[in-house]
């Protein structure tokens, strides 16, 4: 059944973008990340201008992100202090991010960066973790292998130390803050929630268990997006209210859906499963830049 | 005086002119685009009228309906391969870009009209975008873009053969206006044509609105975008919560 779309003003099949969102929102309640990096680049792909792809899948995120964190505040899988303090970062790093987007338009050429973040960041984090996830791997295989003792790094000896008793952890807020400073700065020029950075360096730079990293990206991902999507509904008009409905009815159920299977995954299938997606993802769009395109014009709406 | 003699003119050289004329009606004139729109069908009927009785070796009548959307100025952009990666590097601006154009024809286009009365009237896919007083020197590589990717999108057609006419009379055409619509005015151009001629035409408009829940939101999101903002967060919270409670019920 076809529906026409009042802000992108289109007219796209209803079950294309339900099941989109139901399989979507599946991964993110696996994964623990807003899935806006597999949800944008596929919604530009089947004819969603992009400014309302991004902005309308920044409001989808809200919803995935707030029934997956209900889950994971049922098993207390979230470290609200750490969660709050990313926030803080989060939300000056997304002001900042809209800024330099802005600065990017006004120089042409901000699609190019946005791809080429993409493929950098993708790349980056998928091989980091794909390594990663296979090494643990190997070493749980070996009966007897001794598991790494937490290292004494330069973190340890930053000011401001403060407890995060559900991660277990005594470590300075500079950190955490730096983590969500960057994470919204991305998130604001590439369109997504950000969970795809923020979960590794919650595990490699902060040294959170594996356990609350989903949780707590979740609930730090709702205030961050939320923020995005009133800054794209206000300054854009970008939010389509009718394509978010859709993404979400299928997102919320399939990210209940996806919460219970990530709990039967172990933690290195999670994460060796992720870093697939994300290269798959990094791949895809590296191929995008490096290939000849069937058509060399495209069109954009208005004068310059 | 000088128009005088230039009807005067006229008249001797397509004494057809006078002679006939031509009646349009459609089906609708105002296209709403509600939530489920999926595209509409424009029935195009008319009839042609004659003062006097055709001389002697006419040839037969030909029918021509053209539907425009609104103009608009589009930037059109090239990509080009640099340091192995392919970019956008030339930006275009190309205007008087209708947003939706469709030919509908009784016979091939190119076989029933002089392309001088086809570039004139724009009657013709080649016609369809006309990036007039651009500086551009490649501007027609650019519009021609413009014509195929819209092509592409079904936004651009051409339908040969369309059009039904009986006894040279009455003619009729069921047109197809795609679900991918944009608002604005539309208009209907209908053209009657012999020898490869036009000998009368008339054109009428056709408004496509937003109606409904579709109207309501989009008037909201322009109109107070913050309010707009807050209800589509209400949305998604709500939505989020909703799933949650479900599937906490489902499993007990």
């Amino acid at each position: 059944m076809q529906i026409y779309l009042p802000i992108a003003e289109v007219s796209v099949n209803m079950f294309v973008l339900l099941g989109l969102g139901g399989l979507v929102g599946m991964l993110s309640g696996i994964f623990g990340v807003g899935g806006g990096f597999l949800m944008t680049p596929i919604l530009i792909m089947i004819g969603i201008p992009p400014a309302v792809a991004v902005a309308t899948e920044a409001n989808q995120i809200v919803a995935s992100s707030f029934s997956g964190v209900l889950a994971h505040f049922k098993r207390k899988t979230v470290d609200i202090k750490m969660g709050l303090i990313l926030m803080l970062g989060g939300l000056a790093g997304a002001t900042l991010g809209v800024q330099i987007f802005k600065y990017l338009k006004s120089i042409g050429q901000v699609e190019l960066l946005v791809t080429l973040s993409y493929v950098i960041f993708l790349g980056l984090v998928g091989s980091m973790m794909f390594i990663e996830s296979l090494n643990a791997i190997r070493r749980t295989n070996k009966p007897g292998a001794k598991a790494k003792k937490k290292k004494h790094t330069w973190i340890h000896g930053l000011p401001f130390k403060t407890r995060f008793r559900t991660s277990g952890l005594y470590i300075s807020v500079i950190p955490p803050i730096l983590v969500g400073v960057a994470v919204g700065i991305l998130a604001a020029i590439m369109g997504v929630g950000g969970g795809f950075i923020m979960v590794p360096a919650m595990i490699y730079m902060l040294g959170m268990p594996t356990k609350v990293v989903v949780g707590t990206s979740l609930f730090q991902i709702i205030f961050v997006t939320a923020y995005t999507t009133l800054s794209h509904a206000t300054q854009n008009f970008t939010v389509d209210a009718i394509l978010a409905l859709l993404l979400i009815l299928g997102g919320v159920i399939g990210a209940q859906i996806g919460t219970r299977i990530g709990v039967k995954l172990k933690a290195e299938q999670l994460r060796i499963l992720l870093a697939g997606m994300v290269l798959l993802m990094c791949g895809k769009l590296a191929l995008d830049l490096l290939l000849m395109p069937g058509e060399l014009f495209s069109i954009g709406a208005g004068g310059h | 005086m000088l128009r005088i003699i230039i009807a005067a003119i006229t008249m001797i050289a397509s004494p057809l002119m006078a002679q006939e004329s031509v009646v349009v009606d459609l089906s609708q004139n105002r296209v709403e685009i509600t939530a489920t729109y999926s595209g509409s069908d424009i029935f195009v009927f008319g009839a042609v009228k004659r003062e006097a009785p055709l001389p002697e070796g006419t040839g037969p009548l030909d029918v021509a309906i053209v539907i425009e959307g609104p103009l608009e100025t589009v930037t059109v952009r090239k990509k080009e391969k640099k340091l192995g990666i392919w970019v956008n590097s030339e930006a275009v601006e190309v205007h008087e870009a209708p947003s939706f154009f469709t030919i509908a024809t009784t016979r091939p286009l190119e076989d029933m009209l002089n392309e001088g009365d086809r570039r004139d009237y724009a009657i013709g896919m080649d016609f369809a975008v006309r990036p007039q007083g651009s500086t551009e020197t490649d501007i027609e590589t650019f519009a021609e873009a413009v014509t195929r990717i819209r092509e592409a999108d079904g936004l651009y057609s051409q339908r040969e053969g369309l059009i039904n006419l009986t006894d040279d009379i009455l003619f009729e055409a069921d047109i197809l206006l795609p679900a991918n619509l944009v608002e604005g005015d539309y208009t209907v151009r209908v053209y009657l044509v012999r020898d490869k001629n036009i000998v009368a035409d008339t054109a009428l408009d056709i408004t496509v609105r937003k109606a409904g829940l579709e109207v309501w939101l989009y008037d909201l999101s322009r109109n107070s975008p913050l309010i707009y903002g807050l209800l589509s967060l209400l949305v998604a919270l709500v939505a989020g919560y909703g799933a949650s409670e479900i599937f906490r019920r489902l499993k007990r």
